[in-house]
C-alpha cells in the first residue's frame, strides 16, 4: 500500500527560508503529521514540528498545507492523490519561530486583555443553578482547542499586520460572546468587544469557521450574535432613544 | 544565564500543575508554572469521560463513603487509603470551584451538574461535558491563571508579578542544596538557551509515562520526566509495576494506533463483541465482582433506563479487568480484522443520540479512521494509558522524602493503588494539584533561610552533550527499540523471563544513551530534546520493568502469567524504587503498606474483605467493628 | 506568553513566502460564481425598475410590489392607496425598492459574499486581499451596515405584502402559473427573510437565559434552523424574485399567453 510522496516543506529559522524538497514514503491510513515525523526520523532530524496529541483534541500541529490552514493530524494523505506534491508552511499570520513552528504569544496576549468570568459576588460555589438550554450556547464555543487557525487565517491580520494591536481575531472575540452569553456572567462586554478588542474589524467572510477543526460556527453563532448585541448597545436608535426617556 | 527567583516552581501545565500553582499563588506565594508544550495543550485535554465526584447531584444515595469504597475496591485495597479518603471527600468542592471560575457542566434538569455512569463507580459520578471535560477543565484554570494575572495587573501593573508561565520550556534537573530542593535547570525548547530557578519549592506535575510504550494514548510529552526527575533528586517511587492498559484504544490506522476511545461509550451503552458477535465480557466476570455485575444481557441492558433494580453489565468492568479480557479474546483468536474486538453503540442507540452523547468520539473517528460510528462497529484494543505507580509522597501535602519537592497527578504515586478508575483522575489533579500547592507553600513559610542554588555546572554539562558528540546513535531509533521493548515485554500480560530479557535491554540502551548525538543547532531541535527525554524514559522503564519482576501475584495494572493470582499477602506490601543522582542503577525495596484506619475499614463488610486482606488482617477489622458497634 | 525573556531571538518575522497563495485547488471559482450571480441580479434588477409592464390582472411583478403611485393602474395598487399623490412621476417600483435593497445589502450573508467576490476583501480564505489597508466596519461608511435589523423590520412588511399579493391572485386565479410562481417566491423571501440574523437576535439570541422564556426560545429555535440555511435561501429567494418578476412581466407584455399562465 506505501507509497513515495513528494513534500515541500518549509525549513528555516525565522522569516527567513525555503520550501525544501523530500520524497517520502507513505503508508495506507496515515495523515499529514505522520510524514512530518517520519522525515524528522529518517531525512531531517532537527526539523522544527509542533505536536501533542495527533488525536485533533489540544490544537498543537497548525500549520498551512497546500496552502490551507489545517491540523496536520486530521488531514488525512488519502485525501491527496499520490502524484501531488504537498506542500507544508507554517502559520502565515505569525513570526516563524524555526521551520513549521510559529511564535504564537500574540493569542496569549489577546487572552490576556479579555476580562475573566465574573460571577455575581454573592453565589457560592455549589450553588450554580444552570440550565442546559442556558449554557449550550457558550459551551459550543467552549469545544476550542485553541489551534488559532481561524485568528491565522483572517485577513483582518493575516494581510495586514497593522490591525493586530486593535483586532483581539475571532478566537477572542469568540471568547468574549461565551462568556457575554455566561447565565452568571455580571461584566458588561459590549462596548469593549467593539472599542478594544475590534469586533468592528470583522467582515463577517468566515474564513475562521472554514479553518475551524472543532466545526464550531464562529461567525454565525459567536461573532454575528455579538455583532447584534454590540448594535442594541451602541447603533439601535430606538433602543438608545428608549434608554434616555425611561432610564431617567 | 537566564535566572528568575520564585517561591514554588510548578513543573507541568496539566490540571494538577496549574491547580498547584494556583493555590500557590492564592497564598501569596511567588509562582512559576514550567510546560514543554505551549499553555493549555497539556495532556490532560485528552481526557473525555469526566470527574468522579460524590455530589449526589443524580443519585442523591451517593456519598463519599460510596466514593472511597469503590475508589479502594478499584485499587484491589492497595491504595493509599489516606489519599483515597482525601479525594473522595474533597472532590465535590473541587468541582464546584471550577464552576464559579467559569467551566460550564451539562447539566441535570434541576439545574445542578450532571454526572454520568462509569465503569468501578456505584452511581453516576462523573461531572462531564459532552465527551470533552478534560479540554474544559484545563481550558478553566488557564482562565484562572489568567484571572489572577489581571488582578496582578490591577494591583501591580505587572500580569506576571506573582505567576508566570514558562511555555516551551523543559526542566533537566532539580538543583538542592544540602539534601533540599532549591531550584531547577530547564532549557527553553525554542532557543536551546538554558534558564535557572532558584526556588525553595518545587511541584512534580509532569503527567505519566507512556512514550516508554509504542501503542499508548499518551503524547510525546509523557516520557516520565517528573518520575526521573524525583529519583534523580533522591526521592522514592512507589507501586511502578501497576500500568493502566485502557481497554478501548483505536487500532486502525496504524498511525493513531492507542487513541483513546473514551468509557463512556460503554457507560452510554456500548458493547463489545468479538469476531462471532458474542458480548464476551460476561464469560470475564472475576469472582471478586460476580455479584455486583449482570449475569445475562437482558439483565445488562435494563440497567441503562433501571439502575436501582438491575445489576451493571459486564462492559462496565474496571479497565484493568476489560483489558485483558479484549487481550484473551484476540489471543483465542476471536478479534476483529485489525486485531482488536468491536465496540458497538450504532445498534444500541439512535445516530442523533450518539452524535449528542458523543460527539468528539464520532468527530474522531470519521475523521481518523473514515468510520461513521452511528452506522458501523469501531475496532478497539487495549493502549497504555495511565501509571498508577509515582513519587511517594505524604497524603496531606503532597510532599515527597526531600525536602521542598512535592508531588501531584499522575506522578504522584499511592492513590489509585493497583488500579485507577475512569474519571478519578480529573478529580485527583484538582484535590492533590491544590494540596501541592497549599503544600509547598506552608513549607516554604516555615524556612528560616533560602537554600543556594548548586550544581548548574554539571547540569548543563549534562544537557549540551549530545550536541557536542559529533557522530553517535540516532535518538529516535533507541527511542523505538525502547517503546517496543517496552510494549512486548512489559506490557499487559508479563512473565519473569520476558520481563529480564526486558531489563537486559533496558541495561544496553542506557549504554547507547550515552552515546546519541543530535545533529543541527539548539534552536527548536526535536532530535535534542527526545535525546535528553531518553535519559528519563530509561530510568522509567527500568523501574516499571524491575517492579514487575519482583511482584510476583497479578493485581490491577499488573498481570503475571506466571502468578495468575492475587496474594493478599503481596497487598501488603508496596514496591519501593530509588536511584543515586546519576541515575546508574535502580534498586527496589519492599516496604509494608500501613493498616486501615479502623472507621474506613469498618466501611466494608466482611465478605468483600475477606477476598483481599490477610487473616490477621481480618482479625483486626472484626476488633475495629466490635469498638465501633460498643460506641454506638 | 511564551519566551518574553529579554534573550528571546527578536526574529519577530513571518515566513517570506513572496506567493499570494499557496493554494493549489480552485479557488477563484466561487468568487467568480457570485460575481456573476449579484451581477447578473444587479443588471436585472435595474432594467425591471424601469421597466413598465409591472401589472396583469390579477398579478403585480414583485420588483414593484407595494404599488404606491398615483401611476399606478387601479387594480395594481396596494389596498387601492396611493399616498404619494400627482407630483411622483418616476417608476413607481423606486418607491420601494430601498426597503428589500438594503435588506440584501446589508445582510450577513450578502456582505460576506460581494466582501469576497466584489472586494476581493479576501477573495478566499487564505488568499491574500490586494488593499494596503483595511478597517473593516469600523467606521464610515460601512460602520451603517449596522443598521440592517431596521431594513429587516421593512423586509418582514415587504415580505408580508408579496404574501398578500400571491394570495390574492390565488383567489382570482388559482389555476394560473403565475399565482404559483408567486406563491413559491413569497414563500422563499419570507423564509430568507425570518432566517435573518437579526430576527434570530430579535427572537431570543439577546437573552442569556432562554429558560426564562420558554415561548421566546422555540422561536429562537426555528429561526436558527433557519438561520443556519440563510446563505442557501438568500440565493433561492433572490433567483425566485427575478424568474417571478420576470414571469409577469413576460405576461404583461404577452409574450406567454397559454390560458393557465
Amino acid at each position: 500500500m506505501g507509497y513515495k510522496a513528494k513534500f515541500r516543506v518549509w525549513r528555516g529559522e525565522g522569516g527567513d527560508g525555503k520550501l525544501e524538497d523530500f520524497t517520502v514514503e507513505v503508508n495506507e491510513g496515515e495523515v499529514v503529521l505522520d510524514v512530518i515525523h517520519r522525515l524528522q526520523a529518517t531525512q531531517a532530524p532537527d526539523l522544527a514540528v509542533r505536536w501533542n496529541c495527533k488525536a485533533g483534541k489540544c490544537g498543537s500541529c497548525s500549520m498551512e498545507i497546500n496552502g490551507k490552514p489545517r491540523l496536520g493530524c486530521m488531514t488525512r494523505m488519502s485525501t491527496f492523490e499520490e502524484a501531488d506534491t504537498i506542500t507544508v508552511t507554517p502559520m502565515r499570520t505569525f513570526p516563524v519561530i524555526k521551520d513549521l513552528v510559529c511564535d504564537v504569544s500574540f493569542n496569549y496576549q489577546k487572552a490576556r486583555e479579555i476580562p475573566s468570568f465574573t460571577p455575581p459576588a454573592d453565589v457560592r460555589p455549589g450553588e450554580y443553578r444552570m440550565q442546559q438550554i442556558d449554557v449550550e450556547r457558550s459551551q459550543e464555543f467552549r469545544k476550542c482547542i485553541e489551534c488559532f487557525m481561524c485568528n491565522n487565517v483572517c485577513h483582518v491580520i493575516r494581510d495586514h499586520e497593522e490591525n493586530k494591536t486593535n483586532f483581539a481575531g475571532p478566537r477572542f472575540l469568540m471568547r468574549i460572546a461565551e462568556l457575554d452569553m455566561h447565565p452568571y456572567d455580571v461584566a458588561d462586554r459590549k462596548d469593549a468587544a467593539q472599542e478594544e478588542h475590534g469586533l468592528g474589524y470583522c467582515n463577517i467572510t468566515k474564513c475562521c469557521t472554514e479553518v475551524c477543526p472543532e466545526h464550531i460556527k464562529i461567525t454565525d453563532n459567536a461573532l454575528i450574535p455579538m455583532k447584534e448585541r454590540v448594535v442594541d448597545r451602541k447603533y439601535d436608535p430606538l433602543v438608545w432613544l428608549g434608554n434616555k426617556i425611561f432610564r431617567r | 544565564m537566564e535566572r528568575h527567583e520564585y517561591d514554588v516552581v510548578v513543573i507541568g501545565a496539566g490540571g494538577a500543575g496549574l491547580r498547584a500553582a494556583i493555590e500557590a499563588r492564592q497564598q501569596g506565594k511567588r509562582t512559576a508554572i514550567i510546560c514543554k508544550s505551549l499553555f493549555g495543550k497539556a495532556h490532560t485535554v485528552m481526557a473525555e469521560g469526566g470527574a468522579a465526584a460524590a455530589m449526589g447531584n443524580v443519585n442523591s444515595d451517593d456519598n463519599w463513603m460510596v466514593h472511597f469504597r469503590d475508589t479502594m475496591r478499584g485499587g484491589k485495597f492497595l491504595n493509599n487509603w489516606r489519599m483515597a479518603e482525601l479525594h473522595a471527600k474533597e472532590a465535590p468542592d473541587r468541582v464546584w470551584e471550577l464552576e464559579a471560575w467559569g467551566a460550564l457542566f451539562d447539566r441535570t434538569k434541576d439545574g445542578k451538574i450532571s454526572q454520568r455512569n462509569f465503569g468501578g463507580h456505584e452511581y453516576p459520578r462523573l461531572a462531564h461535558v459532552g465527551d470533552r471535560t478534560g479540554l474544559e477543565m484545563i481550558r478553566t484554570l488557564q482562565q484562572r491563571v489568567v484571572a489572577l494575572q489581571q488582578e496582578d495587573f490591577a494591583v501591580h501593573g505587572d500580569y506576571e508579578a506573582y505567576i508566570k508561565v514558562f511555555a516551551e520550556c523543559t526542566v533537566t534537573r532539580l538543583l538542592k542544596d544540602d539534601g533540599a530542593i532549591s531550584g531547577a535547570f530547564a532549557y527553553w525548547r525554542e532557543t536551546g538557551k538554558f534558564i535557572v530557578f532558584d526556588a525553595p519549592a518545587v511541584v512534580l506535575a509532569t503527567g505519566g509515562i507512556g512514550k516508554s510504550y509504542v501503542v499508548t494514548s499518551n503524547s510525546w510529552e509523557y516520557t516520565g520526566d517528573g518520575h526521573a526527575l524525583a529519583l534523580l533528586a533522591g526521592a522514592q517511587l512507589i507501586n511502578m509495576e501497576f500500568i493502566q492498559f485502557h481497554p478501548t484504544g483505536m487500532v486502525w490506522p496504524p498511525s493513531v494506533r492507542g487513541i483513546l476511545v473514551t468509557e463512556s461509550v460503554r457507560g452510554d451503552g456500548g458493547v463489545l463483541r468479538n469476531s462471532l458477535g458474542e458480548r464476551f465480557m460476561f464469560n470475564y466476570v472475576p469472582d471478586v465482582f460476580k455479584d455486583k455485575y449482570a449475569t445475562s444481557e437482558e439483565e445488562g441492558d435494563r440497567w441503562y433506563t433501571d439502575q436501582a433494580n438491575n445489576r451493571r453489565p459486564p462492559e462496565l468492568l474496571p479497565r484493568d479487568e476489560v483489558a485483558r479480557a479484549i487481550n484473551a479474546e484476540v489471543k483465542a483468536g476471536r478479534g476483529s480484522p485489525q486485531g482488536g474486538v468491536f465496540l458497538d453503540v450504532s445498534s444500541r442507540l439512535p445516530a442523533a443520540e450518539i452524535i449528542k452523547r458523543l460527539p468528539s468520539m464520532h468527530h474522531q473517528f470519521k475523521e481518523l479512521a473514515d468510520v461513521d460510528i452511528t452506522k458501523e462497529p469501531m475496532q478497539v484494543g487495549p493502549t497504555c494509558h495511565y501509571i498508577m505507580g509515582g513519587v511517594e509522597v505524604d497524603a496531606d501535602t503532597g510532599a515527597a522524602s526531600v525536602p521542598g519537592l512535592f508531588a501531584a497527578g499522575e506522578v504522584s504515586g499511592g492513590m489509585h493503588g493497583s488500579n485507577r478508575l475512569g474519571g478519578n483522575s480529573l478529580s485527583d489533579l484538582l484535590v492533590f494539584g491544590r494540596r501541592a500547592g497549599a503544600g509547598a507553600s506552608q513549607y516554604v513559610d516555615g524556612l528560616t533561610r533560602r537554600p543556594a542554588v548548586t550544581g548548574v555546572e554539571e547540569a548543563m554539562a549534562e544537557a549540551v552533550a549530545p550536541l557536542e558528540r559529533g557522530g553517535g546513535e540516532n535518538p529516535y531509533e533507541l527511542h523505538h527499540e525502547l517503546q517496543r521493548t517496552m510494549n512486548e515485554l512489559v506490557g499487559i500480560i508479563r512473565k519473569a523471563g520476558e520481563v529480564g530479557d526486558a531489563l537486559d535491554v533496558v541495561e544496553k540502551l542506557k549504554e547507547r544513551a550515552h552515546n546519541t548525538a543530535s545533529t543541527g543547532g539548539k534552536i527548536y531541535n526535536p532530535g535534542w530534546h527526545l535525546a535528553l527525554d531518553l535519559r528519563n524514559m530509561l530510568l522509567v522503564s527500568e523501574c516499571v520493568a524491575k517492579a514487575a519482576l519482583i511482584r510476583e501475584e497479578s493485581r490491577g495494572g499488573h498481570t503475571r502469567d506466571d502468578y495468575p493470582g492475587m496474594s493478599p499477602d503481596w497487598r501488603r506490601k508496596l514496591l519501593v524504587c530509588s536511584a543515586p543522582p546519576d541515575g546508574s542503577e535502580v534498586t527496589v525495596v519492599e516496604k509494608e503498606q500501613p493498616s486501615m484506619r479502623d472507621d474506613l475499614i469498618t466501611l466494608f463488610d466482611r465478605g468483600e474483605l475477606s477476598k483481599y486482606v490477610t487473616e490477621d488482617e481480618l482479625a483486626e477489622y472484626d476488633a475495629a467493628l466490635a469498638a465501633k458497634k460498643r460506641e454506638s | 506568553m511564551t519566551q518574553t525573556t529579554a534573550e528571546s531571538p527578536a526574529r519577530k518575522q513571518r515566513a517570506q513566502l513572496k506567493v499570494r497563495t499557496l493554494r493549489t485547488d480552485r479557488w477563484w471559482l466561487a468568487p467568480a460564481l457570485t460575481f456573476a450571480g449579484l451581477m447578473a441580479f444587479l443588471i436585472y434588477g435595474f432594467w425591471a425598475t424601469f421597466d413598465a409592464s409591472y401589472f396583469v390582472e390579477p398579478y403585480i411583478a414583485p420588483f414593484s410590489s407595494p404599488c404606491l403611485a398615483t401611476s399606478c393602474p387601479e387594480g395594481a395598487r396596494f389596498l387601492g392607496l396611493a399616498p404619494f399623490g400627482d407630483w411622483y412621476g418616476l417608476p413607481p417600483g423606486l418607491l420601494i425598492l430601498g426597503l428589500p435593497a438594503g435588506f440584501r445589502v446589508t445582510c450577513y450573508y450578502y456582505r460576506k459574499s460581494y466582501y469576497r467576490s466584489f472586494w476581493l476583501s479576501p477573495p478566499a480564505c487564505s488568499v491574500a486581499e490586494p488593499h494596503k489597508k483595511y478597517t473593516g466596519e469600523t467606521r464610515l461608511p460601512l460602520i451603517i451596515q449596522n443598521v440592517h435589523r431596521y431594513f429587516f423590520y421593512g423586509a418582514i412588511v415587504i415580505g408580508a405584502i408579496l404574501s398578500y399579493d400571491a394570495i390574492l391572485a390565488l383567489i382570482h386565479k388559482p389555476a394560473g402559473l403565475g399565482t404559483w410562481i408567486l406563491l413559491v417566491n413569497a414563500a422563499l423571501i419570507v423564509a430568507y427573510t425570518l432566517s435573518c440574523h437579526s430576527c434570530r437576535h430579535i427572537t431570543a439570541g439577546r437573552l442569556n437565559h432562554f429558560s426564562k422564556h420558554p415561548l421566546r426560545y422555540r422561536a429562537w429555535t426555528f429561526v436558527s434552523k433557519l438561520n443556519a440555511k440563510h446563505q442557501p435561501l438568500a440565493w433561492a429567494s433572490m433567483f425566485s424574485v427575478m424568474i417571478a418578476d420576470f414571469y409577469v412581466r413576460l405576461v404583461a407584455k404577452g409574450v406567454i399567453t397559454f390560458p393557465f399562465a
